[in-house]
């Protein structure tokens, strides 16, 4: 058993270092930056200004249907029709750029709700402080929402993005040689699933435990002023 | 000196503020009283426009605003210049030190640098007694504290004028007597101070002006004197009812 463990761990990690990661790592910085742009253009009301007011509803609308589409369907089905569908419409993409467009709009509509709502959850009772100290809605959203939005947030992004981790096997059905792929093509010459696939699962397990450490610290650090926690 | 002329004010079909118009003086202290839900808060948040009137003007010192009116960003921001809010919460920023609560409007709305503001509020909080909490987080601390320390970031900004909106209803008696010390302090330096309050004692001790509102309307406009010693019948039993429920306590 450790013979075909210690054989067959060099292509596991190379398939992990190569694509798993990066997969995650790039969906993940994309998803967040469209998800912070979809939650803002849902979350801030347009001033009267014509020239401002209707370009942002339309904005809105864009964003909605964005959140609504990713969210109804699947994320194989998302993948496939990236990948295999688009073709047809003459865009053709590698596997990798799909597998990434696909995972960052697909993190960026679960993330923006994440974010939204803990926008909301930030009492109007500071918007009010800060604009009676004459902020701006920009200073109020950087110097005193968003930081306080981010801590409510980060525990559900946290899971996104271990979510995420995961989602990157089906990254295999659209060609890429990542970490799952890699487990499937060497079953198919020693014949040991359950020795693979438990592998696997095994360092898809690694990778998000060393997430969660993260998730703790970053929670700590950003919580320092909560009641309670001592910092 | 702050003027506001037939104010009307309505949350759906009901009138909160109705046809109200009242001065507020210059470098004096200013109390309202009156029972709740008569619409205190609305007329003190209308001053600062965290709430918009449907109709009437404010006219303060050389500042002119008609709330029926688009209002600019400019003239909001210079009528926000000259006054500060303190709320019954007192809604200190959370994420933020003491001194940052304190040093964040001045640097970033007045551009004024680090070492000036910080010098300011570390005067300030030594002035309320708060000196060694500077680098505390809010939660740290009692809600007296916390009061006081939003007093302070009021200040910070050099307001004309300190709208206080029952600063002292969410505290304990002995906390909320440190409160009220700093603001009669203040009142007796000159500072103008519009302070919405049920505390019948400080009203009487702190007030140069009391205005009496109910449903919506001034009922009385007058001096402290006339307000609890020679006023209308309907005062007398607003009065005997707080004095009531003071003895019942
Ligand atoms: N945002 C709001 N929406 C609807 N009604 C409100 C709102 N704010 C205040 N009111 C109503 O307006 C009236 C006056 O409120 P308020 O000014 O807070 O009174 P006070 O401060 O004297 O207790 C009350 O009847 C209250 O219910
Ligand atoms: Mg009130």
């Amino acid at each position: 058993m450790w013979h075909i463990i210690i054989t067959s761990l060099p292509a596991m990690l190379t398939a992990m270092i190569q694509y798993t990661i990066p997969l995650a790592v790039v969906s993940f910085i994309f998803g967040l930056i469209l998800a912070v742009l979809t939650a803002l253009i849902k979350f801030i009301e347009p001033s009267e200004n014509k020239l401002i007011k209707y370009p942002w509803l339309v904005l809105r609308a864009i964003a909605n249907f964005y959140v609504w589409l990713f969210r109804s369907t699947p994320l194989l089905v998302q993948l496939f029709i990236i990948f295999f569908g688009l073709p047809s419409a003459g865009i053709q993409l590698s596997p990798f750029i799909a597998a990434v467009i696909g995972f960052s709009l697909n993190t960026g509509a679960y993330a923006s709700e994440t974010i939204r709502s803990a926008l909301l959850s930030v009492p109007q009772d500071q918007w009010d402080a800060a604009f009676t100290l004459n902020f701006t809605t920009r200073q109020t959203l950087t110097k005193i929402v968003l930081p306080q939005a981010v801590r409510i947030a980060l525990p559900p992004l946290s899971n996104s993005f271990i979510g995420l981790v995961k989602d990157t096997s089906l990254a295999s059905s659209i060609t890429i040689l990542e970490m799952f792929q890699v487990s499937q093509q060497i079953t198919a010459k020693n014949f040991e699933p359950l020795l693979m696939y438990s592998l696997a699962a095994f360092l898809y397990a690694v990778i998000c435990s060393l997430l969660t450490l993260l998730q703790h610290y970053l929670e700590r650090r950003t919580s320092k002023y909560v009641k309670g926690s001592e910092a | 000196m702050i003027s506001v002329k037939n104010i009307i004010k309505k949350y759906g079909s009901k009138e909160v503020l109705k046809n109200l118009s009242v001065d507020f003086p210059d470098g004096k202290t200013t109390v309202i009283l009156g029972p709740s839900g008569s619409g205190k808060s609305t007329l003190l948040r209308s001053l600062d426009l965290l709430v918009r009137p449907e109709s009437g003007t404010l006219s303060f010192g050389d500042l002119k605003l008609d709330y029926a009116q688009p209002v600019s960003k400019k003239l909001s921001f210079d009528v926000r210049k000259k006054t500060s809010m303190v709320f019954q919460n007192w809604n200190l920023f959370p994420n933020l030190t003491v001194l940052q609560n304190i040093t964040t409007a001045p640097e970033t709305v007045l551009g004024k640098s680090k070492e000036e503001t910080e010098a300011k509020a570390k005067k300030l909080l030594s002035q309320v007694g708060l000196a060694e909490y500077a680098d505390r987080y809010p939660s740290q601390l009692s809600g007296g504290q916390q009061q006081r320390i939003s007093i302070c970031r009021a200040l910070a900004m050099d307001p004309e004028y300190i709208l206080l909106d029952e600063p002292t209803s969410a505290l304990d008696p002995e906390l909320e007597n440190q409160v009220l010390l700093i603001l009669e302090d203040l009142s007796k330096m000159g500072q103008a101070m519009i302070i919405v309050t049920h505390n019948m004692e400080f009203a009487r001790s702190v007030a140069d002006k009391i205005v009496f509102v109910e449903d919506g309307d001034i009922l009385f406009d007058g001096t402290p004197d006339q307000f609890f010693n020679h006023s209308t019948t309907r005062i007398k039993d607003f009065l005997s009812g707080i004095t009531f429920n003071d003895d019942a306590k």
